[in-house]
């Protein structure tokens, strides 16, 4: 059989527009060019650039490393407003429940002493449900005042970043002479070989595996993992459970579900508590696995804001998510690559490359248009 | 006893002012947006960028006023990129406006990189070339006028005629009937003859410029150059005053008074030796917003058709 190129833009026209995972392609590979275009407009190589780029993630074991470990946190704040969008909810809160959830895993981590195996769990589930619950208070406010869920977050992001500051001023908490609180007990580190690195044996042996030794340079730990798991899970609940069913019916067309006999105030509330869950258990898994405490913060870092980016590039499909996010953390911590010798080409024109990706996928009808025009031309009729 | 109660109270006022303004503008903008059925959670990325280009402007030029149109213009241009989006492409609307929002704080910290030698903070625009302060020493000296109005800048009266300017155009002019009516039904706005597209394009637009004005409140008035945690939010804030108030720009202006109110509070607290931190009270305003939510606003409304995308040629 020939393939002739008017087969070939058809193929592409189907594999752009009816499949979503070809649409997003499409999306990120035109997000790409925009970055190009910007970098080649101030005078920078974009080629080198990304080629810096792409060496800066895949170069050595330990810029992988610390790819994924970026990645973790945005893969879980993605889920949790997936979550919320597959439930018909616009979670901005992430941002707020991501900052509870690692208020609380420093507070645990540091006042309790368990044994080592405990201890991390215990840390992890307290986290997990004290952001469930910071979540859980917008949905609550939703269903019962009828409160819109984007002001109430949007509230209750300030309302966590202020009292993780005040908290980091209290006494027994803040660390004497930083703005940072202690550290958490070495029982709540979730660090990988974290004790084996340091020992004689460890040293010795990784002297001789570089590999090994670059690899574990980094804080790598099982964050990565959870957050797969977490993803698997979330996909299991929206498509496979009773809970799941009932809670996109929720977000697909509140009245039917409500005539159908489901709770809509009550499924509002349960899906605010899984999103803050799910973003609450992004800051507990930073703090017992990267940073080990908290520290004074001015502004938004960040992690619910660039979810909402992972859940959109995702097409709030979970496994999606996984994907999205590593996308996201490789371009975050390949972008800070170029802004260092030999490129210095301001490291903000990743946040470009996202705007202009997501801004794409907002307009499947664009690429549609021009595709389709191109097909009227080629063909005869 | 009596006059320090009535000057603490004008200091409030004055702080007042000064915070609510630049969530004034910005909330007037997403007003004209929604309004017209076209959601704009972009407000912040457009906040940024009109900040930015008002304090590269204004440092450069010198003119605090054409730096401020000129943040309008970065801001409208943004709009446009809405507009283009929402109304031409029927694109997802919040999609589209969180994509504004990263393009906005990227290319105001890309350009910034690229006009002040590397650095994400514009240099400071000396005093002279910041905004006017129109009432400055207009007031004898410790009367309660002169604390309210003495360091008020012309961005905030400006503000306050705007939301005037906006309430008479939406409900007392018939092209402010055409732009609810976009928003509430565009298929019978059509059928009446009403070019639904170029009232959404011009609404976006518009909203746009507000939010670039509001940007510039801040970077031109209130402080003196563009840093990277300037805007951090406010833009998501005017967002919320909107809704708030239930999408009129007069329930906006009382949100962003609320707010700027809390925020003043909070300030005027903050002076004191409290056994109180000042991360507890600056959780006031946030606080007081949802309690206000709660308890007297309830339900609101959006314009029908907002959010949704309006094509011509429905396939019934």
């Amino acid at each position: 059989m020939k393939l002739t190129f008017k087969d070939l833009r058809k193929k592409l026209y189907i594999f752009a527009t009816e499949k979503t995972i070809g649409f997003t392609l499409i999306s990120i590979f035109l997000g790409l060019v925009v970055g190009a275009i910007f970098l080649a407009a101030a005078g920078f190589n974009p080629f080198q650039a990304y080629w810096v780029m792409l060496r800066g993630i895949f170069a050595k074991p330990s810029y992988m490393s610390y790819t994924i470990i970026r990645a973790t946190p945005l893969i879980l704040t993605g889920l949790s407003i997936a979550f919320a969008f597959k439930t018909g909810l616009f979670n901005i809160g992430a941002e707020g429940q991501f900052i509870i959830g690692s208020v609380a895993a420093t507070a645990t981590g540091y006042f309790l002493h368990l044994p080592l195996l405990i201890h991390i769990p215990v840390v992890v589930i307290s986290a997990v449900l004290a952001a469930g619950i910071w979540g859980g208070i917008a949905g609550y406010f939703k269903a019962k005042f009828g409160v819109h869920e984007v002001i109430s977050t949007i509230m209750l992001n300030w309302i966590a970043l202020y009292f993780q500051n005040f908290l980091i001023y209290t006494k027994g908490f803040q660390k004497p002479g930083g703005e940072t609180s202690y550290s958490i007990q070495p029982t709540a580190n979730m660090m990988i070989l974290k004790t084996w690195k340091q020992s004689e044996a460890g040293r010795e042996w990784l002297l001789q595996h570089p590999f090994w030794k670059d690899l574990l340079r980094t804080p790598m730990n099982w964050g990565f993992v959870i957050a797969i798991l977490m993803a698997i899970l979330v996909w299991f609940i929206l498509n496979k459970t009773a809970l799941g069913y009932r809670l996109r019916a929720v977000g697909f067309n509140k009245f039917a579900a409500e005539y159908g006999g489901i709770n809509v105030n009550k499924n509002m509330i349960i899906s605010m508590f899984i999103a803050g869950a799910l973003a609450g258990l992004a800051g507990a898994l930073q703090v017992v696995g990267v940073s080990h405490k908290v520290t004074l913060i001015a502004a938004m870092e960040g992690y619910g804001f660039d979810g909402i980016a992972v859940a959109l590039i995702a097409n709030s499909n979970a496994l999606g998510c996984i994907l999205a996010g590593l996308l996201f953390g490789a371009l975050k911590y390949g972008g800070t690559k170029i802004q260092m010798f030999p490129v210095k080409a301001p490291s903000e024109v990743i946040n470009i490359v996202i705007g202009s990706i997501v801004f794409f996928i907002s307009i499947p009808k664009l690429i549609k248009v021009i595709l389709s025009r191109k097909n009227k031309k080629g063909s005869t009729k | 006893m009596i006059e320090t109660i009535l000057s603490n109270i004008a200091l409030i006022i004055g702080t007042t002012l000064m915070y609510s303004t630049p969530l004034i503008y910005t909330s007037l903008g997403g007003v004209l947006s929604e309004n017209s059925g076209v959601i704009n959670i972009g407000l912040e990325g457009m906040m940024v960028i009109g900040a930015f280009a008002g304090a590269a402007i204004g440092y450069f030029v010198g003119d605090p006023w054409i730096a401020f149109i000129g943040a309008g213009i970065a801001g409208g241009l943004f709009g446009l990129l809405h507009a283009f989006a929402c109304v031409t492409f029927g694109a997802n609307q919040v999609v589209s406006g969180i994509a504004i929002n990263f393009l906005g704080a990227g290319i105001a910290l890309f350009l910034s990189r690229m006009f002040f030698e590397g650095a994400t903070m514009t240099k400071s625009i000396p005093l002279d070339n910041k905004m006017p302060r129109p009432l400055n020493g207009v007031f004898p000296d410790g009367s309660l006028l002169n604390i309210i109005f003495d360091n008020q800048y012309a961005t905030v009266y400006l503000a306050l005629l705007m939301v005037l300017i906006i309430w008479f155009f939406m409900y007392k002019t018939k092209y402010g009937l055409r732009l609810r009516s976009v928003g509430e039904h565009p298929t019978a706005a059509d059928t009446l003859g009403i070019n639904v597209m170029r009232i959404r394009y011009l609404s976006v637009i518009m909203s746009g410029v507000f939010a670039g004005f509001g940007g510039a409140a801040m970077s031109l008035a209130i402080v003196s150059n563009f840093r990277p945690t300037l805007v951090s939010g406010h833009g998501f804030i005017a967002l919320a005053a909107m809704i708030f108030g239930k999408w009129k720009p007069q329930g906006a202006l009382l949100a962003c008074l609320l707010f700027g109110g809390a925020q003043g509070l909070a300030v005027f607290l903050g002076q004191f030796d409290f056994e109180i931190s000042t991360q507890l009270i600056s959780m006031l305003p946030y606080v007081i917003t949802i309690v206000v939510l709660i308890g007297f606003v309830g339900k609101s409304a959006a314009p029908s058709a907002d959010g949704i995308p309006y094509e011509k040629e429905h396939k019934y």
